[in-house]
């Protein structure tokens, strides 16, 4: 209602003053984001981060001049809403690109819409196959679930625990997560010795950890966001469970200690490296970036800003570096993302190209283990 | 299949089961009292986790003292629940007021999202985390609290029902209202304290469970589901069916996700929950005329 009003406002205004107030009207951004519902804990911090990037932009003078507005909505993680809101902010609010949706369900709904209407997307959820095959005008900042799957078999390999169990949390996280495990397994020579999911609401997994116990499995990894896997290593710990624990980068948050206490040490997990800023060495080009977004975030919301909020605040920044390149038009912004090299942001340093929407490389992800209620990089 | 491995199935599901009866218990004694099924039963689960968190970490009390202060106001809810939903509608039918019911459960898992957050927290256990190896099976410490303190609750529930007046009045009520009130119980002042008791008992339950499963906004939907299937595998009886049937539930859930797969765990659950209400409409122990308190 207040945006809506704001709006009207301005743009009497703009009637009004055409000549002088024309030159520096906003550049207007839309962002969709599900900061209500289950997946909120993706939609909360990328929006913060987002309101608090576009802040600080326009703070040191926006771009070229001219400040940029942000219209958020909340789709609370529902394709249907994601797709209702996305002709609203193309028609309504008329932006020049759209930043979200937060989940992949939601982006593979919005697609067409940003196809059709010709307005560049550039979503903030992990799903391979946003980008895969590129399309035109959708771009995306997570980074994919295989790249984290690569991380945590590279490490296997390394400390030859080839045969391994999975136990994945039945959403599409899980499923998405579990697909690439079994899809890489092989090139990595791993054996799956075990393949068990989980409920998302479940409260106790002795039953699947028993059972991976008597197994031959030499370590074990975990796909989900809290609380399971959380639930999950208690559990192991209770079981005397000795083998190596891995979890996915849905975990990779303080949170995540707190909630597993003691049975969380000694846990390994692929991680963005926002997480470990502070111990990353002065020569990795991602820790200008990394510290400002972690120094910002404390300051305006108190607590510490994470990987999820990391891919809004990296949409942001390309948006805004596509915008300092050339026009201001959709078409404009859509081609000079392609043109982006070497932008080193929060996900990862991007390379975006006409064949390449995802723009990360393995680099994205470093191996963490928490120890001692920290994390550590695992060389 | 391995002993050891089957014992560790029937410990894991015992103690989730006793949690599903303790839900189940609450459950039952609202629909003996007022013949009504009450989907909020596990909003009050979530009050009581929440409630001892906000209590232990806000307000920063300590444990014991947390603990009983949630009871409280978990209950106080339960009055209030039932003061300002339940009785201002005369002549209701048990279908609106069970619609009631699941609007109530909204209203209370929405003012908890916005009064707290919608993260998930856990706080900490009794008696530490150093699991007691039975066997070759471990539980925790908590597992025991959680057995223990189910069955006292079922214990002083039988007291209450058959030694008490008022207890013996709910009973009364249960049989027949309308005889009941002619004899001069206040049939109105017995929904209400079923309410309280079952919204108490709720309150215990979801304490006791938070150090294992953590506690969040949204933990008392599918906890109310598992406990209104031990109810119902129970014959809705107030007593040791009720627990019978979430221990037998839990321990199914437990040996299905070990032995068959673990992507039929809540499958199976719902399944005995069917078969149950098609075969057995009466429960797995009752008689198809039988008391039900």
């Amino acid at each position: 209602m207040i945006i809506r009003l704001f709006s009207a406002v301005v743009a009497l205004c703009s009637v009004l003053f055409a000549n002088t107030v024309f030159a520096a009207a906003p550049i207007k951004i839309g962002a969709l984001f599900a900061v209500t519902g289950p997946a909120a804990f993706l939609g909360e911090p990328e929006r913060n981060s987002a309101k608090m990037v576009v802040d600080e932009i326009n703070k040191s003078g926006g771009v070229k001049g001219r400040k940029l507005e942000l219209v958020v909505y909340d789709t609370a993680g529902d394709p249907t809403k994601a797709v209702n809101l996305a002709t609203k902010l193309i028609k309504d609010d008329k932006v020049v690109a759209i930043i979200g949706p937060s989940t992949t369900g939601e982006t593979m709904a919005v697609i067409p819409v940003a196809e059709r209407e010709k307005v560049p997307l550039v979503s903030c959820s992990a799903g391979g196959k946003i980008t895969d095959p590129v399309k035109k005008w959708v771009f995306k900042t997570a980074q994919n679930d295989g790249l984290a799957v690569n991380r945590i078999y590279e490490h296997l390999q390394k400390t030859s625990h080839t045969n391994v169990a999975i136990l994945t949390v039945s959403d599409g996280f899980g499923s998405s997560g579990r697909e690439q495990l079994k899809a890489q397994a092989a090139k990595h020579g791993i054996t799956i010795v075990s393949d068990d999911t989980y409920g998302p609401k479940d409260t106790d997994m002795t039953a699947q950890l028993t059972k991976i116990r008597a197994s031959k499995a030499q370590a074990i990894i975990c796909w989900g966001t809290n609380p399971g896997p959380a639930v999950i290593a208690k559990n192991a710990r209770q079981l005397g469970v000795k083998l190596p624990l891995y979890m996915s980068h849905g975990v990779s948050s303080k949170k995540f200690i707190q909630l597993a206490g003691d049975a969380a040490e000694g846990i390994r997990l692929p991680s963005g490296k926002v997480l470990v800023a502070d111990l990353l060495p002065n020569s990795d080009s991602q820790k200008k970036s990394l510290m400002a977004f972690v120094k910002d975030y404390q300051k305006h919301y108190k607590a510490e800003g994470d990987h999820f909020g990391g891919h809004a605040w990296d949409a942001v920044m390309l948006i805004k570096s596509a915008l300092e390149h050339g026009g201001d038009s959709s078409a404009s912004i859509r081609d000079q993302l392609e043109k982006t090299k070497g932008f080193a942001g929060i996900g990862g340093t991007f390379n975006y190209s006409a064949h390449d929407h995802a723009g990360l490389g393995k680099d994205a992800f470093v191996l963490v283990e928490v120890k001692k209620k920290d994390w550590i990089i695992v060389k | 299949m391995q002993f050891d491995q089957l014992l560790q199935f029937s410990l894991s599901g015992l103690s989730t089961g006793a949690i599903y009866a303790l839900i189940g218990v609450g459950f039952s004694i609202i629909y003996n009292a007022t013949g009504i099924i009450n989907f909020a039963q596990g909003e009050f689960v979530m009050l009581g986790g929440m409630l001892t968190l906000f209590f232990l970490e806000t307000m920063q009390l300590p444990l014991w003292i947390a603990i009983p202060s949630a009871v409280c106001v978990s209950t106080l809810c339960g009055l209030l629940f039932e003061r300002l939903a339940i009785r201002p509608l005369r002549e209701a039918t048990p279908i609106n007021l069970v619609i009631i019911t699941i609007a109530g459960s909204i209203l209370i898992r929405g003012i908890s999202m916005l009064l707290w957050d919608k993260d998930t927290h856990s706080i900490p256990s009794f008696s530490g985390d150093e699991p007691i190896a039975i066997g070759n099976a471990t539980i925790l410490p908590q597992h025991l609290w959680i057995l223990a303190i189910t069955l006292l609750i079922v214990g002083i529930n039988r007291f209450y029902f058959y030694h008490t007046i008022s207890g013996k009045a709910m009973r009364a009520c249960a049989y027949n209202r309308r005889a009941a009130g002619l004899v001069g119980i206040d049939v109105k002042r017995m929904v209400l304290f079923s309410f309280m008791i079952s919204s108490a008992m709720g309150g215990v339950a979801g304490i006791i469970v938070a150090p294992l499963t953590m506690t969040a906004y949204d933990v008392g939907i599918i906890l109310g589901l598992k406990g209104f299937c031990a109810a119902i595998i129970g014959g809705m009886s107030s007593g040791l069916a009720t627990v019978v049937g979430g221990l037998v539930l839990g321990v199914l859930e437990s040996l299905g996700a070990g032995i068959v797969s673990s992507g039929y765990k809540d499958a199976i659950a719902f399944i005995i929950l069917l078969l149950i209400l098609i075969i057995r409409p009466q429960g797995l122990f009752g008689k198809a005329e039988s008391e039900r308190v």
